[in-house]
């Protein structure tokens, strides 16, 4: 039991990245719910990348591309801010940003919450497989691009083209998009949808009313080549 | 006698070589649908290819080996730059990457039973891991593509290798394409799509651009799997020369370029037969770059695109390639374009399927439709039933077996005890342009067009 609740800390200015990873792999013990403290992560690549297990990750500092990488089960917060593809292809399991995030943010990511209190860059939830979003603050043009399955959810404003060739992933967004993308188109916000909006800020920690938001989903316009054509190919 | 003249009434039938009866037909179709031919396979056009190059073996000047007491090593390493656990192979002959989703489930078991049984990899594709390639490849190469269909940590940890995919020979700069017939229930789960969808895949990936990008995105994959597994890049050949350096500057282990004979199961035919250049002359242009780097054997090339026989796989490595990947020719030895499926034992007429697909075997090309009528490139529940696993395995291993001994027959006849001892130097071109594009004098002479100012 000694070991179980021994605090673990890894100072990225001492320990080599590749080894806090392989210990975070391989050294947890099933069932170890233990908070893993960074620190000195100096926006350091791949930090905590593909975990598997259901424990705390709190890294101190900005992180690089990929933080919380491929996350499975795991918590991740980062006390900072966080590079291109954090929570990239993301299986489960909570990653926080609770600064601002790069391009590609939650890119691919099939489960879990991604949560980012400030900005988000280009490409947000791009191709989103079925995971969580919540942006506290305003994404960066493309968002959503081809995400397939999933929520997400904007509380300040979108670039160019958000939801550009949306499949079944629903935006939410409170501020304004300068503009749409193809394929994409409001829809009105059903008591599903608030209801919905309601869980995820909460889970988020952000405190807005879900009725300032609008609903944005695919108008499947997309979903066959060319509905005039005769389907001979 | 009256000699009558016969009235004699003249033909025309001189063709256009502009507008022959292809183009007609081409442009007929385009009236008449308002959309561009998507199809499966690979470009129909005549390209300078490893046809063009000729063996000088063994004579007086060299000696050969003994066709079958000698020995000639076909052990093949692959991923020695910085993975902990490299591939090895029995045979420099592998199977490419192709998806379930493409192929059925039965294909894609067949593939992997053979190449276990001839030690060698086979890969997945643009719709993740099935159990049923997992579970019988021994060795499994697993494909990070740009759409990330079903892409996931277990798999990736499951993998013996990884291929980063940037572009494929038949389309470099183009995404996967699955027409709506063959997302089924199956395979539109795996890609979280619904069914039915004319589904289209990104052409970049999701969360990287460029070389330096690249570089980041192999490390994450070495760090989530521990530096374990070899990393792969492929690409499809367009710029090699840069390409090449820029993956090997990426960190890649293996770079596998396809050329643009290689197949697709569904793309535009202006992408298929104008976009890409062919294998010949990639060959030559990844071996310049990792000559260039001083990386040859360090990191190792995969080569693909239009190989078919023993002697392709002998002159690709030759020209410098450690190895090759087979894609169409491993379709066409499960019964591609043949005009019977086997059922426990018997052969069935394909025929009709053909026909009804407005084609006959010989020219078939419509993997796209998903109505494979020999059960290759299918999802249909009747169709892919048409193509045993057994049947399957039994033939590909055939093939690939025929290729090796073909490979080995050849190597001996120009004295080497290794295939991988194979050296251009052993090679001499029937065309002009194959000599420029492969650096190998025209047979006969030691002209190599275009090189050292000649």
């Amino acid at each position: 039991m000694e070991r179980l609740i021994a605090p673990l800390e890894f100072d990225l200015a001492q320990v080599p990245l590749h080894e806090m990873n392989r210990f975070l792999h391989r050294e947890l013990a099933e069932g170890d719910t233990r908070t893993v403290t960074v620190l000195n992560p100096d926006g350091a690549h791949n930090i905590a990348v593909g975990l598997d297990h259901p424990v705390k990750v709190e890294v101190h500092g900005h992180a690089g591309y990929y933080a919380a990488g491929m996350n499975q089960k795991a918590s991740v917060t980062i006390h900072g801010s966080a590079g291109t593809g954090v929570a990239e292809n993301m299986m489960s399991g909570t990653v926080h940003v609770k600064g601002f995030a790069s391009n590609g943010a939650g890119a691919s990511a099939h489960g879990g919450l991604l949560v980012i209190d400030g900005d988000a860059g280009l490409r947000c939830g791009i191709s989103l497989k079925g995971a969580d979003i919540v942006v506290g603050g305003s994404v960066g043009s493309f968002s959503g691009f081809m995400a397939q399955a999933g929520r997400m959810v904007i509380c300040g404003d979108a670039g160019d083209a958000l939801g550009d060739s949306l499949y079944e992933a629903v935006i939410y967004l409170k501020g304004e998009a300068k503009s749409l993308g193809a394929d994409a188109q409001f829809e009105p916000m059903t008591d599903a949808d608030l209801h919905t909006l309601g869980e995820l800020l909460s889970r988020a920690g952000l405190d807005h009313d879900p009725s300032a938001f609008r609903r944005i989903a695919s108008a499947r316009q997309l979903y066959h080549w060319n509905a005039d054509a005769n389907q001979e190919y | 006698m009256d000699i009558q003249s016969i009235p004699i009434k003249r033909l025309s039938t001189e063709e256009s070589t502009t507008f022959d009866r292809r183009t007609i037909d081409y442009i007929q179709k385009a009236a008449a649908h308002g959309l561009y031919e998507i199809r499966g396979l690979g470009a129909k056009r005549a390209l300078p290819h490893f046809d063009d190059l000729l063996f000088l073996a063994g004579s007086l000047s060299r000696y050969p080996l003994e066709g079958y007491r000698e020995k000639c090593v076909t052990k093949t390493v692959l991923g020695t730059r910085y993975a902990k656990k490299p591939i090895e192979l029995a045979i420099p002959i592998t199977i490419a990457g192709m998806s379930f989703g493409a192929l059925s489930a039965n294909v894609k078991e067949s593939l992997g039973r053979a190449a276990t049984e001839l030690g060698t990899t086979t890969t997945t594709g643009d719709g993740g891991m099935t159990p049923e390639e997992r579970n019988s490849s021994k060795t499994l190469v697993y494909q990070c593509l740009p759409s990330r269909y079903g892409f996931n940590p277990n798999d990736l940890r499951r993998a013996d290798a990884i291929e980063v995919v940037i572009g494929q020979g038949a389309k470099p700069g183009g995404g996967g394409m699955l027409l709506g017939q063959k997302v089924n229930p199956r395979v539109a789960k795996m890609r979280t799509l619904p069914q039915g969808v004319d589904q289209r895949s990104a052409c970049r990936h999701p969360d990287w651009t460029g070389p330096d990008d690249l570089a980041i995105k192999i490390q994450e994959l070495r760090e989530i799997t521990d530096w374990e597994k070899p990393i792969y890049v492929k690409v499809g050949a367009t710029r090699v020369f840069n390409d090449v350096k820029l993956a090997v500057h990426a960190g890649a282990d293996v770079v596998v370029v396809d050329g643009m004979q290689g197949g697709t199961a569904a793309t535009q035919t202006c992408y298929i037969e104008h976009i890409g250049i062919p294998t010949l002359a990639a060959v030559r242009q990844a071996v310049d770059a990792l000559e260039d780097l001083n990386m040859k054997g360090q990191v190792q090339l995969i080569v693909s695109g239009g190989i078919r026989s023993g002697a392709d796989v002998a002159k690709a490595l030759a020209l410098g390639a450690d190895a090759v990947a087979i894609g169409q020719g491993i379709l066409v030895a499960l019964g591609c374009n043949a005009e019977t499926y086997v059922q426990d034992g018997v052969h069935h007429s394909a025929l009709e399927g053909y026909e009804a697909l407005g084609t006959a075997p010989g020219f078939c090309h419509h993997c796209h439709t998903g109505k494979c009528p020999v059960g290759v490139t299918t999802q249909d529940p009747v169709l892919e039933q048409r193509l045993q696993p057994d049947v399957g395995s039994k033939r590909v291993r055939n093939y690939l077996k025929t290729l090796n001994m073909e490979l080995t027959t050849i190597a001996r006849a120009c004295g080497k005890q290794n295939v991988h001892h194979l050296e251009r130097e052993d090679l001499v071109a029937l065309t002009l342009e194959a000599a420029a594009m492969a650096r190998v004098p025209l047979a006969g002479t030691d002209w190599i067009p275009g090189f050292q100012g000649r």
